[in-house]
């Protein structure tokens, strides 16, 4: 169901003439409430009024995270405290957390944009929320729980941890729909199966899952592990939280971005250069409709692509692709961008699970060179070595065809690539030594 | 007609062999046949053991990743041109060998391992000449 037909399929037209207003709009608003952006705009000699199409937007500067650490906790607020009711934060793992702020407005508006993001991802009035995201500071529960509540859904409002009552409120309250990040909700699986059944036999039609990148090989395991369909839901804090883009159940192919809020963009992480549809890159968010905390030109770091097409569902919104990784993992070999998640790609054409691997990039005689080290599982092994070979020159093949650079591919004992808290570590570049 | 040759894969660095056979050794595992084949980065280990399972198992336990493969144990007259025949037969019929090495010396003949790209062919043609093939049964009783 589309939750809000007359926005979410609006013509190409009607909804770029509104983003422009909303954005003259926005712009005007921060160049009189954020010194920040009034600072920025000056220094690349522009005023509001400068900004005459959309494709002006491309004249004004990015913000990054650094930007928001700079202003921590209250600078990029564009109200006084009076207006704003509901404060969220990120975690801050890599330095000191980002605040935002939301005004009454905001929130609506977010609520109504998790409305529409549950429709999409199959959820109706009728339906039962379990919402296992966490409730806090990190915007991934109370977006969801008040997108449910305005959808007019019965929300169980769980949140994370526990997950043996999880499980128990699980079967005796019959949810129909989970809202969860995808590994806590394989977990989830793992410790049902542990207490005796499986989350297949409950009631669940659809999930929405998101906070945390995943593959289409994820889907199919969360999909036949719960007997579902899965979708994948995009936000961040700093440009609302979950509900800034949503994949529709019909197509489960790119998540639709609510442009009539958030004007994306995609650039090249390094020369900063727009990309056109299609290409892959960073992506960028100007919010055109948020009040507390407007953003302009955001770099979030996230690898994506962006697809005009229309697509099955009516909504004419632009899809993004699921985010494939982040710029800060970006490897540049002999001018070439990398990202591993590229690679990780190219090996999954080569084994039906995604193996462990690692790159090594070293510098010999001024040349990059790149090692792509590959744990052989049981499905790529074989007895002869020519086969074993032959696996190596084809992923080496593969990754020269889509990545455009050349690897030595190297076979490693299952387990010989060092791990840490049981992640592996995909990049070793000697070249920083 | 089969036995069952059991595969694991070797990064070539130095002392790997031994930790494969001090495994199979701390479980009472015994090495009926070995063969090694290797490039300048891996190497691929093949065993014909008394006890496929408990091998596989222990291997596994230990991070390896184990693979297991129909290979034909096959008479070989030991004496010049006992295997020119054998190779010669298979050569005429094209059955290509993809490998093979010795297992033991049974009275006035050589057992030795064949893996074929076709093994239910190899083995019926061998049969058709009066060339015996070992079943598991009797490989283990060797």
């Amino acid at each position: 169901m589309i939750y809000d037909i007359d926005f979410e399929t609006m013509p190409r037209e009607a909804l770029e003439a509104i983003q422009l207003r909303r954005l003259q709009s926005t712009l005007e608003n921060v160049y009189a409430k954020v010194p920040f952006y009034q600072k920025k705009f000056k220094e690349a000699g522009l005023v509001p009024g400068d900004i005459r199409s959309l494709k002006d937007l491309s004249l004004l500067p990015f913000t990054t995270k650094q930007d928001l650490r700079d202003n921590y906790p209250y600078g990029m607020f564009a109200v006084p405290m009076e207006s704003v009711v509901r404060i969220h934060a990120s975690s801050g793992t890599t330095g000191s957390p980002t605040v935002v702020g939301y005004t009454r407005r905001d929130i609506d508006t977010w609520s109504n944009l998790m409305a529409r993001a549950l429709s999409a991802g199959g959820a109706t009035r009728g339906d039962i929320i379990h919402n296992a995201y966490g409730y806090g500071l990190f915007t991934g529960g109370l977006g969801v729980h008040y997108g449910a509540e305005k959808l007019g859904a019965s929300v169980i409002p769980v949140s994370g941890g526990n997950t043996k009552r999880q499980i128990v409120i699980m079967k005796d309250f019959g949810p129909t729909i989970l809202t969860a990040t995808p590994s806590y909700t394989l977990h989830l699986a793992e410790v049902a199966k542990e207490m005796g059944f499986s989350l297949a036999d409950l009631n669940f039609k659809f999930g929405i899952f998101g906070a945390e990148p995943w593959s289409e090989n994820m889907r199919k395991e969360l999909e036949e592990t719960l007997g579902i369909d899965a979708v994948d839901i995009y936000g961040l804090s700093e440009v609302m939280g979950p509900g800034v883009a949503i994949e529709c159940h019909e197509a489960k192919n790119g998540l639709h971005i609510f442009e009539d809020h958030f004007i994306p963009e995609i650039i090249d992480p390094i020369t900063e250069e727009i990309l056109p549809y299609g290409e892959t890159g960073e992506l960028v968010f100007t919010s055109i409709t948020k009040e507390a905390f407007p953003i302009i030109r955001y770099r979030t770091r996230d690898i994506t692509s962006l697809h005009p097409e229309p697509c099955i569902c009516g909504r004419t919104h632009i899809r993004m692709k699921r985010v494939s990784g982040r710029t800060d993992d970006m490897l540049i070999i002999r001018g070439v961008n990398v990202f591993p998640s590229q690679i990780e790609s190219v090996l999954m054409k080569s084994s039906d699970t995604t193996p462990h691997y690692q790159l090594v990039v070293d510098r010999e005689n001024n040349l990059d060179t790149l090692t792509v080290k590959v744990e052989v599982s049981e499905t790529l092994f074989a007895d002869e070595i020519r086969m074993l070979q032959n696996t190596e020159k084809k992923i080496s093949k593969d990754i020269k065809e889509y990545l455009g650079v050349s690897a030595k591919v190297m076979l490693v004992e299952p387990k010989s690539i060092a791990r840490s808290e049981g992640k592996a570590v995909r990049v070793i570049d000697n070249r920083k030594r | 007609m089969r036995v069952e040759q059991i595969s694991i894969f070797l990064e070539n660095t130095g002392g790997r062999i031994a930790e494969v056979t001090t495994i199979l050794s701390a479980a009472s595992v015994n090495i009926r046949a070995l063969s090694l084949a290797d490039t300048t980065d891996f190497g691929v280990l093949r065993l014909i053991v008394d006890d496929n399972e408990t091998a596989e198992k222990v291997l596994k336990e230990n991070g390896f990743s184990v693979g297991k493969t129909s290979v034909a144990a096959v008479a070989v007259e030991d004496k010049p041109g006992g295997l020119n025949r054998i190779l010669i037969l298979l050569a005429k019929a094209d059955i290509n060998v993809e490998y093979m090495y010795a297992l033991q010396q049974n009275g006035d003949h050589a057992v030795m391992i064949f893996r074929f790209d076709n093994i239910d062919d190899a083995v019926k043609l061998l049969d058709s000449e009066g060339i015996r093939v070992y079943k598991a049964s009797e490989v283990a009783s060797l």
